[in-house]
Parts: C-alpha cells; sequence; structure tokens
C-alpha cells in the first residue's frame, strides 16, 4: 500500500479527496438527486402546464401562470389556506406553550420519570395516525361516541352532538387530535435544551434572591429561544402539511371547513387528475414554508451564540 | 445541584401532568382492550373499560383480510428503508464532515434546502416519475451493484491473502497464479449466479413484466425515502464529533480509505446508526401519505393503509378496526419502547444545531 507522502501540497491533496468525497457520496447523493431534487424541478414545470385526464401526457398544454391565476380565484382553494392558517394560528402556539410547560415541569426530575413522561407525550406519534384517529373517531361519534355520553351525563348538552359533522365542531377536533400528535418532538427537544442551560447562572441568580419566574424569563427563556425557534416552524411546516387526519375523519367536510391546502391538493392530483394544478398548489404551499423556514434560519443563526 | 422544595406549585403541575398524561395514553390503551371486544361491546355505553368476554373474533376476521401480507409488506418496507438510509447516509455524512473537498459548500447548502421544504410538494411529480420508471431496470441495476461490490470483496480478499503470505510465498510463482485463478474463477461464478438469478425460469427478471412500472411496489415507497437528506444530516452531526487525530493516525498506518471508514469511522458513530436506523424505521412505518399516493392493489398495502381501507369498508365496527389499529401500532411502540434512548438522541442531534 502506497501511503500518502507527508508533505503533498494542499491541491493535490484537495484534489484526491474530492475524488474520494464524491466516491463516498454518489449512491446518496444519487438518491437525492433522482427522487427529491427531479421529481422538484418537474413539479415546478408541470405547474405551468394544463394536465387533465382528458389531455394525455403527449397532449399537454403549456399555459404559463394560468394555473396560478386560477388559483387565487378558486374559492375552494381560498378557504382550504384559510383552514390552514386558523390550523397553524391556534395550533403553533398551543404546541409550544404546551410543550414549554410540560418541560419545565419533568426535565428536573429523576431520569426515570423523565423519560417516563417523554415517551407518554410521544405515544401518539409511534402510535401512527391511522391507528389514533380510530380511536378518536370512535370518541366523536355522534351515536355511540363517549364525548357526548359524557357530556350528556353531566347535563352539560341534551341532545347528541355530530362533532365530526358539524360546522362549528369540525376543525376544532381537528386541532385537538393534530395537538396530541405533534407535541412528542418539541418536548424532547425542550427537555434537551433546559438541560443545557447554563446552570451557574440560575444558581448566581437565586443567590441574588431572583424568584423562579424571574429565572425562567431572564435566564432559561433566552438561551432556550433557538430551540423554541425551531420548534416554531418546524411545526408550522408540519401543521401546513396536515392531511392524513382531514382524510381519514372529515374528506374536508362539512362544508369544506376542514379542507386544508394540502387535502385539496391530493383531491386534484388524484381525484380529479389535474396535475399541473395540484402542482401549482405544491409550489405556492412550497414558497410560503420557504420563507418562514429562511427566517427561521436567519434568526437564528443571530441568536445561537451564547 | 437541585433544590427539591415541594412548593404548592409543583403539587399542582404534577397533577395537571398526570392528568394530560393519561389523556395520550388512553387512545392506546383503547386500541389493545377494544381489539378484543366484539362489535356491540366496542360501542356500548356506558364504555367497558375492561373487556370482560374476550374474543379473538376480530383477528379472525382480520387475517381473512390479508392482514399478515399486509404485516409483512409493512416490515419489508421499514427494514429496507433502513438499511439504505443508514448505508448511503452515513457514507455521505463522512464525507460532508471529514474531507475537504470542492463544491463541499453547494452540496450541503442543497441538502439543507431541500430538508427545509416540504416532503409532500415533491410526492404528485414522484407519483408520476413512478409510473414512468419500469420495476426491470431496477433489477438490472441492483444486479449490477451486486456483482460491483462482490468483486470487490473477492479482489480485496484474494489481495490480502497475498499480503499474509510469507515473503518466500510471495516471491513463489506458483502461489501467484494459484491466487489469480482463483480471482478469475471466484469473478466467473459470481457473474453466472447473477444471470441465473435474473434469467432462469421464474427469475427475478423473467417474472417481471416488460412493463411493471415501479408504482404499486414496495420500491416505490422505500426509493424516495432514501431519497430524503435527513440522515445525511443526522450522520455528518454525529461524524463531526471523530477526532481528526484517529483518522489521521489510520492513514499513517496506510489504511485504505474505504477500511478506514469501516473499521474506524463506523464504530465511533454507532450511535447515529442507531438514532438514524430506529428513525427512519419508525417514520417509515407511518408514513401514511406516501403509502397512500403510491400503493393500490390490496395485497401490496401497508399494515396503516389496510386500516384506512377496513375503515371505509367496515365504518362503523369499532372492534374489527381497533384489532387492526393493534396490529399496526403495537410492534412499532415495543420497538419505540426498547431503543428509546438512540430516538430521542436522534431527535436532538438532528435539530439543535441546526
Amino acid at each position: 500500500m502506497a501511503k500518502t507522502p507527508a508533505r503533498l501540497n494542499s491541491h493535490a491533496l484537495k484534489r484526491h479527496e474530492t475524488v474520494v468525497a464524491y466516491l463516498f457520496m454518489l449512491p446518496a447523493l444519487f438518491f437525492f438527486a433522482a427522487f427529491v431534487i427531479l421529481p422538484m424541478v418537474m413539479g415546478v414545470v408541470t405547474s405551468l402546464f394544463n394536465y387533465t385526464m382528458k389531455n394525455p401526457v403527449s397532449a399537454e398544454t403549456f399555459i404559463g401562470l394560468k394555473n396560478y391565476i386560477d388559483l387565487f380565484q378558486d374559492k375552494t382553494f381560498l378557504r382550504a389556506m384559510l383552514n390552514t392558517l386558523i390550523l397553524v394560528v391556534v395550533t403553533v402556539p398551543a404546541v409550544t406553550l404546551f410543550s414549554l410547560w410540560v418541560s419545565s415541569a419533568i426535565y428536573q426530575m429523576k431520569e426515570g420519570v423523565r423519560s417516563f413522561f417523554r415517551c407518554v407525550f410521544y405515544l401518539p406519534v409511534v402510535t401512527g395516525t391511522v391507528a389514533v384517529v380510530v380511536v378518536w373517531k370512535w370518541m366523536f361519534d355522534g351515536y355511540s361516541g363517549i364525548l357526548n355520553y359524557v357530556l350528556s351525563a353531566l347535563g352539560l348538552i341534551d341532545k347528541n352532538i355530530m362533532w365530526l359533522g358539524d360546522t362549528r365542531f369540525a376543525i376544532w377536533c381537528i386541532i385537538l387530535i393534530m395537538f396530541t400528535t405533534y407535541v412528542g418532538q418539541p418536548i424532547v427537544l425542550y427537555v434537551a435544551a433546559l438541560g443545557n442551560v447554563d446552570q451557574s447562572l440560575v444558581e448566581a441568580a437565586q443567590v441574588d434572591g431572583a424568584t423562579d419566574l424571574q429565572v425562567f424569563w431572564k435566564i432559561k427563556w433566552p438561551q432556550v429561544m433557538p430551540t423554541t425557534l425551531y420548534i416554531v416552524v418546524i411545526t408550522t411546516i408540519n401543521t401546513f402539511q396536515c392531511f392524513s387526519l382531514i382524510q381519514l375523519l372529515t374528506s374536508g367536510g362539512p362544508e369544506g371547513t376542514t379542507n386544508t391546502v394540502m387535502y385539496y391538493l391530493y383531491t386534484n392530483a388524484f381525484s380529479l387528475y389535474k396535475y399541473g394544478y395540484a402542482n401549482s398548489m405544491g409550489v405556492v404551499l412550497a414558497i410560503i414554508i420557504a420563507i418562514l423556514s429562511a427566517i427561521q434560519f436567519k434568526v437564528m443563526s443571530k441568536d445561537v451564540s451564547y | 445541584m437541585k433544590k427539591n422544595k415541594i412548593t404548592p406549585y409543583k403539587v399542582i403541575s404534577v397533577i395537571i401532568l398526570c392528568v394530560v398524561a393519561f389523556t395520550f395514553v388512553f387512545p392506546f390503551y383503547w386500541i389493545i382492550t377494544g381489539a378484543f371486544k366484539s362489535q356491540s361491546v366496542a360501542i356500548a355505553l356506558p364504555p367497558e373499560w375492561f373487556p370482560t368476554e374476550p374474543t379473538l373474533a376480530n383477528f379472525e376476521r382480520l387475517f381473512k383480510n390479508p392482514a399478515l401480507q399486509w404485516m409483512l409488506n409493512t416490515v419489508l418496507m421499514a427494514l429496507g428503508s433502513m438499511l439504505l438510509v443508514c448505508g448511503t447516509a452515513s457514507l455521505c455524512g463522512y464525507a460532508l464532515a471529514k474531507k475537504r473537498f470542492y463544491g463541499q459548500s453547494i452540496v450541503f447548502g442543497l441538502i439543507i434546502c431541500a430538508m427545509a421544504l416540504p416532503k409532500q410538494v415533491v410526492l404528485v411529480p414522484l407519483v408520476r416519475m413512478m409510473a414512468n420508471l419500469r420495476l426491470r431496470w431496477l433489477y438490472y441495476a441492483i444486479g449490477v451493484v451486486a456483482v460491483i461490490a462482490l468483486v470487490m470483496i473477492v479482489v480485496t480478499a484474494v489481495k490480502n491473502s497475498y499480503n499474509w503470505l510469507p515473503a518466500e510465498a510471495r516471491r513463489d510463482w506458483k502461489v501467484k497464479d494459484y491466487l489469480f485463478h482463483l480471482l478469475v474463477a471466484a469473478i466467473a461464478v459470481l457473474a453466472v449466479v447473477y444471470l441465473v438469478v435474473l434469467f432462469m425460469p421464474g427469475g427475478l427478471i423473467v417474472k417481471t413484466k416488460e412493463n411493471t412500472p415501479m408504482t404499486d411496489t414496495l420500491w416505490a415507497v422505500i426509493l424516495p425515502t432514501v431519497g430524503w437528506p435527513f440522515g445525511v444530516f443526522l450522520m455528518k452531526q454525529f461524524s463531526e464529533t471523530i477526532p481528526n487525530e484517529i483518522l489521521e493516525a489510520a492513514r499513517i498506518d496506510g489504511a485504505g480509505e474505504l477500511n478506514t471508514f469501516l473499521t474506524v469511522v463506523c464504530p465511533i458513530i454507532k450511535p447515529g446508526f442507531g438514532a438514524l436506523a430506529i428513525f427512519t424505521f419508525i417514520n417509515t412505518w407511518n408514513d401514511y401519505f406516501l403509502q397512500l399516493i403510491m400503493l393500490q392493489s390490496r395485497a401490496n398495502l401497508t399494515i396503516s393503509l389496510g386500516i384506512a381501507t377496513l375503515q371505509a369498508e367496515f365504518a362503523t365496527n369499532y372492534g374489527l378496526m381497533m384489532a387492526g389499529a393493534a396490529l399496526g401500532a403495537v410492534p412499532i411502540v415495543a420497538i419505540f419502547l426498547i431503543f428509546q434512548k438512540f430516538f430521542t438522541q436522534g431527535i436532538t442531534m438532528g435539530a439543535v444545531k441546526g
């Protein structure tokens, strides 16, 4: 085996390393290019075409930005966007605050207790949406559901409510279930972040007579700020992509009150076969999320040094 | 140095915590007990908190639908993705973390950008792509990669056995000839085996019709999962922890690049493999959307899709649905509980330094 000479000039070394590095990365980059980058490009291109079942691939016509113009005049799409925004506005703060509260309550407990609670809150994520939905569907069931039973036993309602079929309640049911399946990851992250808080600062503050609340706001909160931002953004991204709950529980109904962008995209692509139109929706969604992610990365890189 | 004063606030928060925790555990408990209830008991009000007359009828009915086949599909899909992701991502993450090469910032930037974008947006074009790809091509590709890998292994083995020979034997031309013949023979055998596997009656290629598309096969779910760059990012984070001195020492000892990776790098990033493996396994198992758009025929469904299909068919038979849900959830929850340390590590490593 030839040993690499100790004094190789740095360019030759880097050239050698370049070859080796790309050989190492070849498998991953192949899959990445073929199944992420290529479809992304195809998605943007197809969004400029009119493609329907009646118009097979060969008859695909270029229509420029018409899909996008149609999109912003499509009342169903705008309604779906509004619903998605409602989901984001309610879910993101709720998930962030709740997970912060749970984490600060458990992060100083004994290791066993802490990981017990962490597992408990992660359980709905691992169980899987489809399995969890079966139970929630039963709870919200208008005739044999436990929610109506309990509420009427307590005398709060006098006739059964069709929770998932009522325009007033359906979206709140979705939000509740979404909440339980979204808090797992933020709690894990917050527990780790709070564990990394500089303990000497906390003790110094306590010696100076700071209350727990002051310690939290003045010392811990700024130090977990990067984590908070990360959590806000991933929860926002996940909420924008909310699909399976809708598909399994309400199919966008009643009267479109739980239709989300992702579900509308799905129906357009796979029930109506309007691929071009569906892709233009995907592009709009991607742009919104890209902007949010860019904001996060910018703020985070500013904040991360302490 | 923790202060363990018991304040009223702490007591109240623990009580609330327990109540909330109960509501999080409840669905899982209800799935398991519900699986053993008959249809009438499952919807009885007031609910029966524990099945007094447990029945296996739900499972019997479930197995008449091909629930076992669905389980097998799900396990194959999750295992396949897991192995491919771990293999490709560890190689790539190590190179990104420890090599200095041209185009490094571009490659890394692309990976970060792709991670920040919603995964589901690429899926519509992906379905059309999979419909245009032929299953046959994949088998050829696997065959070629396998042969290359095997040839490399054989060559290395023969080379090593030559190096291990005593000096006088190395000078002996007969031994060299013998080793060379061994090498050629081994490669020939491998090539024949490859051809036989592909083309024999009932072989992969013969069985696969000319135009069978990749959609509606497990590959259509596995390949996009492998393409997703989260694993690369995670393995890069773990590879950063490898001390440069160790790599330097390996190089000075004359270890080749691949050898260094296998014998030096891999043992150090073992926790990374654990985290990534368990993460990929659980996420693939539960990736309902990808499975939904890719798989159609009843024999090819996964367990999640199977339950969803049953939900559409037997809308009010909660007992049956709970049994299906239990079948899908119990294995994955068990795996999660066993490996949860790795899992938590994966989540934190994949995020905080983002």
